[in-house]
């Protein structure tokens, strides 16, 4: 059993164990605008620089943006293209 | 490789450049570290690296890869994935995509790894031009903080030429004054020797002209010179007597 570091506020989300993840998800949580807008930048960096902002980057970088602009967009007209399924029941 | 081409075109620079503006930090931003080589890894371009690496120690290799079969399966039967006439788009256009980036993948990276080294041989060039420059200055200042240690010889050579040249000009006045002096009493004595030499010359003339005209006989000519003459030795002898006394 791995020891993790004290407080549960300092943890990142690799170190906080399944008991503790909504507490910690409470804690993490956006409490103004600001902060959302933060942490929405702060992950963007994150990304930038790790996958983008390199000397010899692949094409992977671009390529999970777009992933996830598919299934982002795909989540977001399901209620549409539930009209189109096949099966009557499920 | 296409984020190669991102960083090269700079389209999302903007966003580098909102983010810098964020900074408030008061650390100074260079010299800023360099880039890192690659970039995260990824598996089939789109599924990081990390996935496989954190279910590898409780699955194995497969762990990942059917998980993603199971997924697949999952969301084919219950239908969260419709299968529609959007799906035959899909697939035709990630057909084409993967087709398009494994064909021209290497020439558009290498033509974008070329545009990079231009550009940074050229900031290259720049600094070090600045900085061979700036040696060079270095150097210069040095020599002439050399000169200035050698400021004082130079003052004393010229100091002594100066004392040089004043004395050059004192002597030459001190023989102008001399000769002018030396001229002057020059014609002071010419002058009196003029006078004495009229002098004389008149008075043999007068006493020529007396003398003959007075003794007009050729015998008597000679006693008469010759008494004459005694008479002038006489006479100067006397003179000369009165002039010492």
């Amino acid at each position: 059993m791995l020891c993790f570091p004290g407080a549960l506020t300092q943890r990142r989300l690799g170190q906080v164990t399944l008991r503790e993840l909504p507490d910690w998800l409470v804690l993490k949580s956006p409490r103004r605008p600001r902060d959302a807008i933060d942490m929405v930048q702060r992950g963007w960096q994150w990304y930038y620089r790790r996958y983008i902002d390199v000397k010899k980057g692949g094409v992977g970088g671009v390529a999970m943006l777009l992933a996830g602009y598919c299934v982002l967009s795909y989540v977001w007209t399901y209620p549409h293209l539930k009209r189109d399924r096949w099966r009557k029941y499920h | 490789m296409l984020s190669r081409l991102v960083f090269v075109s700079g389209k999302l620079y903007f966003l580098v450049q909102a983010s810098r503006s964020l900074q408030t930090s008061s650390q100074s931003l260079a010299p800023v570290p360099p880039l890192p080589e690659k970039g995260g890894k990824t598996r089939h371009g789109i599924i990081p690296e990390e996935l496989f690496q954190f279910l590898y120690p409780k699955t194995g290799v497969t762990g990942p890869y059917m998980l993603g079969t199971g997924l697949l399966v999952y969301m084919l039967s219950k239908e969260i994935y419709v299968i529609n006439h959007e799906t035959f788009v899909a697939a035709s256009i990630g057909g084409v995509f993967i087709y398009a980036v494994k064909k021209f993948g290497p020439q558009v990276a290498a033509f974008a790894d070329k545009l990079n080294e231009e550009k940074v041989a050229k900031a290259q060039e720049v600094k070090d031009l600045a900085m061979t420059s700036l040696t060079q200055a270095i150097e210069e200042e040095k020599k002439e903080q050399w000169r200035v240690e050698g400021r004082s010889m130079l003052f004393d050579a010229k100091r002594n030429n100066v004392a040089m040249i004043l004395e050059t000009n004192y002597r030459e006045r001190l023989h102008m004054v001399t000769n002018e002096v030396k001229r002057r009493l020059d014609y002071q004595i010419a002058l009196q020797d003029l006078h004495r030499r009229m002098e004389q010359e008149h008075m043999v003339n007068w006493v020529e002209k007396s003398v003959i005209g007075q003794h007009h006989t050729s015998a008597g000519e000679k006693e008469s010179i010759a008494k004459c003459i005694t008479d002038l030795k006489a006479l100067a002898k006397a003179t000369q007597a009165k002039a010492t006394v």
